[in-house]
């Protein structure tokens, strides 16, 4: 098992390897060094001093030698200005020290944010714990939901439970956030007037029940229907197994076959979808938090790439790609543990 | 000056008898379909349950309605009559020019109109894109799950990284004005577009391989075909003009197939791996068969129940990554009438108008509704057999 973990754990770390350095390509394109260029200094900026904002800031440096001090394995050069001989930071807001060094990811340094004019780790950590808040509000409420309803229709397959709940959660996996927050907001926020239409609140004056309702509710309308298929397709299989049979011959109650014999084995697999379902909460936190105001770690990528702010983009990468590639892990790992029929080898 | 409106009653009566060639359609569809239920094979079972009349109906209103788009809209998506600049729903044009069915946006044009040309731009890249994102992942899975052993690992490593990009991301990389001007897509367009020439030829070989009259047809017309849809696509140099793509679209197209071909890769890889273990594979095997001819005639037919009904989720799946895409503002143009673009355009004004954003919501809704039910009808029909 110990073996298992460390080899999937070096696989993640080639993916990361490989992820970063095609995030740090696409970023790096003459584009968009151009578009950086010009919203850092001035849209009627001629071309010559663009450019030399670009040699003097490192961006025209070998591809490699900055992939490698982004990562921290090659130093950082102080920035000196050939006119006075002195090192001066490359941002304002950004300290850096006048002399060689390596920071970088190894070192924990994440680099400059140009549009937020701040560390990327001062803009990054406190985006992502308000995210952090959101997703545990969309967890709290979507798998319990989600596996009730699957285990409810899974648990008489055919009956008229069954079908009415199944093209409900066929109904909730066709709505995609942004068509569930439209529905939601006009229902709730203009008609009833029940809930706020906005999160802008919940960043600045802390989270009530009026501005995180909506956000959570979109966010997990589209998980349940998802989840629910997949426990009510496992908890069917379960209960055509004969140990089901036994236990409902030798005379105990179907709730009591449910609950003891049924569940457990029935809720390994929606272990392992809930797991595999963080790659695309990532998607519907940026829709989210857009278009409820939310700032967390989805409006901080969206700002990210519409500024190209390299350092941050890289970082909010990173972040997302090792989510994706942690919760993979787990899951694998989990079921293995869960399922002693499985041995991985 | 004031506008007139007509009532509720009036305005549903207008969008049913607006439909009308869409209704005419599918009457026909329907009765043809249900007289030779019979001889119709999975087609004809669908039938049998409400869910699956359901999907059919939902899938064949869109699909109809994106075809007689431009009778069935009254207006000209991007036509503006400044005076019905956020108009209510039922207001009538004034000087007899029709009626906003469901009102007009904030640039004064025909929501209802809107919406159906919308449809046309969903119609046509979600399906084609879930297509080339099957010829793409068939042509990698079949070898990847026969031979199993390095290209394997290759591809599979190559299929989980892309898999490991949280797809909003891989958006904001691919799909931007910048992205167009290096020319990446187009390199892509040219990698992806080969696939399904590469997938027919390879399949015509190894089926005629020893009759070369029905060969050299066949392989001949692959070639062409497929050469000047790809000459049309990448270059945008068709001689006959017919088949062109504007560059943002040709982005999008190559990002949506991108993003979901590893998708299918994964899941023809472990229907390979399933089918492969059975008896016909073995007798295809002693007798003689070459591995191309096993995996195209003898596993990729027996695999094709799955593969139906996830490309039906999937085109689905791929209506919703376009609603993303339009809702973010990537690559499509500003005032194109897609649904996603619609809905974030409108749903920026909640608080003050609500009519135009619930036609584009709804629209998506139901039509990928009817893509999941149409796949969960599907699935219970194969599930039988």
């Amino acid at each position: 098992m110990l073996a298992f973990i460390l080899r999937r754990l070096g696989t993640m770390v080639v993916t990361m390897l490989c992820l970063t350095m095609v995030v740090f390509f696409m970023v790096n394109l003459e584009p968009n060094l151009k578009k950086l260029a010009i919203s850092q200094l001035d849209m009627r900026s001629p071309p010559e001093q663009l450019e030399s904002w670009l040699v003097k800031n490192g961006y025209r440096q070998n591809f490699f030698v900055r992939y490698g001090q982004w990562i921290g394995v090659v130093q950082k050069q102080p920035n000196v200005d050939p006119a006075t001989g002195k090192a001066t930071p490359r941002f304002s807001f950004c300290n850096e020290p006048a002399e060689p060094y390596y920071g970088g990811i190894l070192q924990g340094d994440f680099g400059c944010s140009t549009k937020f004019k701040t560390t990327v780790s001062a803009k990054l950590w406190p985006a992502l714990g308000a995210t952090g808040i959101l997703m545990f509000w969309v967890m709290v409420t979507m798998v319990p939901i989600a596996l009730l309803i699957g285990i409810l229709a899974g648990m008489r397959e055919g009956s008229k439970t069954d079908r009415s709940l199944s093209v409900a959660s066929i109904t909730t996996t066709a709505t995609p956030e942004y068509v569930s927050g439209v529905i939601f907001t006009v229902i709730f926020a203009t008609w009833l007037g029940w809930l706020n239409g906005s999160a802008a609140s919940a960043t600045g004056q802390g989270i009530t029940f009026y501005n995180f309702t909506l956000p959570v509710m979109t966010m997990a309308i589209y998980g349940i229907g998802y989840i629910a298929r997949m426990t009510r397709a496992s908890m069917v299989e379960v209960m055509t197994q004969q140990y089901i049979r036994t236990a409902r011959l030798k005379g105990l109650s179907f709730s009591g076959v449910v609950v003891k014999h049924a569940l457990r084995n029935a809720l390994i697999a929606p272990f392992t979808v809930i797991m595999l379902q963080f790659p695309w909460l990532l998607t519907g936190v940026v829709i989210v938090e857009t278009m409820f105001r939310y700032q967390g770690f989805g409006f901080t990528l969206v700002e990210a790439a519409g500024n190209n702010d390299i350092d941050l983009l890289l970082g909010c990468s990173l972040v997302s790609v090792f989510v994706v590639l942690f919760t993979q892990l787990i899951s694998d790992v989990g079921y293995a543990y869960l399922n002693p029929r499985i041995r991985v080898q | 000056m004031q506008l007139e409106f007509i009532g509720a009653f009036q305005i549903v009566l207008g969008v049913i008898a607006r439909f009308w060639p869409v209704w005419l359609a599918l009457a026909i569809v329907f009765a043809a379909s249900l007289f030779y239920r019979k001889k119709l094979g999975l087609y004809g079972q669908l039938f049998d349950s409400g869910v699956g009349v359901t999907g059919v109906f939902i899938c064949l209103f869109w699909l109809f309605t994106a075809i007689s788009a431009s009778w069935v809209a009254p207006f000209d998506p991007l036509a503006q009559v400044p005076i019905m600049k956020d108009a209510l729903p039922g207001a009538v044009v004034p000087d007899g020019g029709g009626v906003y069915l469901f009102g007009g946006d904030k640039l004064a044009r025909d929501v209802f109109s809107r919406m159906v040309h919308g449809s046309q731009i969903v119609l046509i890249i979600a399906p084609a894109a879930t297509a080339f994102a099957l010829m793409v992942g068939a042509t990698l899975g079949l070898p990847a799950g026969y031979y199993g052993g390095r290209i394997d690992s290759v591809l599979s490593f190559l299929a989980n990284l892309v898999l490991a990009f949280p797809v909003i991301l891989l958006f904001y990389l691919l799909v931007t004005p910048g992205i167009v001007e290096t020319g990446l897509p187009r390199w892509m367009a040219g990698l992806f577009f080969l696939f399904p020439i590469i997938f027919f030829a390879t399949l015509f070989y190894t089926r005629f391989k020893n009759r070369p009259e029905r060969l050299y047809l066949l392989l001949g017309l692959t070639i062409l075909i497929g050469g000047w849809v790809y000459v049309g696509l990448v270059f945008d140099a068709d001689p006959l003009g017919v088949i062109s793509i504007a560059p943002n679209e040709l982005n999008i197209f190559v990002a949506v197939v991108f993003a979901s071909s590893p998708g299918v890769f994964r899941i023809v890889r472990g229907l390979v791996m399933d089918i492969k273990t059975r008896d016909y594979i073995a007798a295809a095997q002693t007798r003689g068969e070459t591995p191309w001819y096993t995996m195209l005639w003898e596993i990729l037919p027996n695999a094709r129940g799955p593969l139906i009904v996830d490309a039906c989720l999937r085109i689905g799946y791929t209506t919703i990554l376009l609603g993303t895409l339009g809702y973010f503002g990537l690559g499509l143009a500003p005032e194109s009438p897609d649904w996603g673009t619609a809905i974030k355009d409108s749903s920026r004004l909640l608080r003050s108008f609500i009519h135009p954003a619930l036609p584009p919501t709804f629209a998506l809704m139901s039509f990928v509704l009817g893509l999941n039910l149409l796949a969960d009808a599907l699935r219970e029909q194969s599930m039988k057999d």
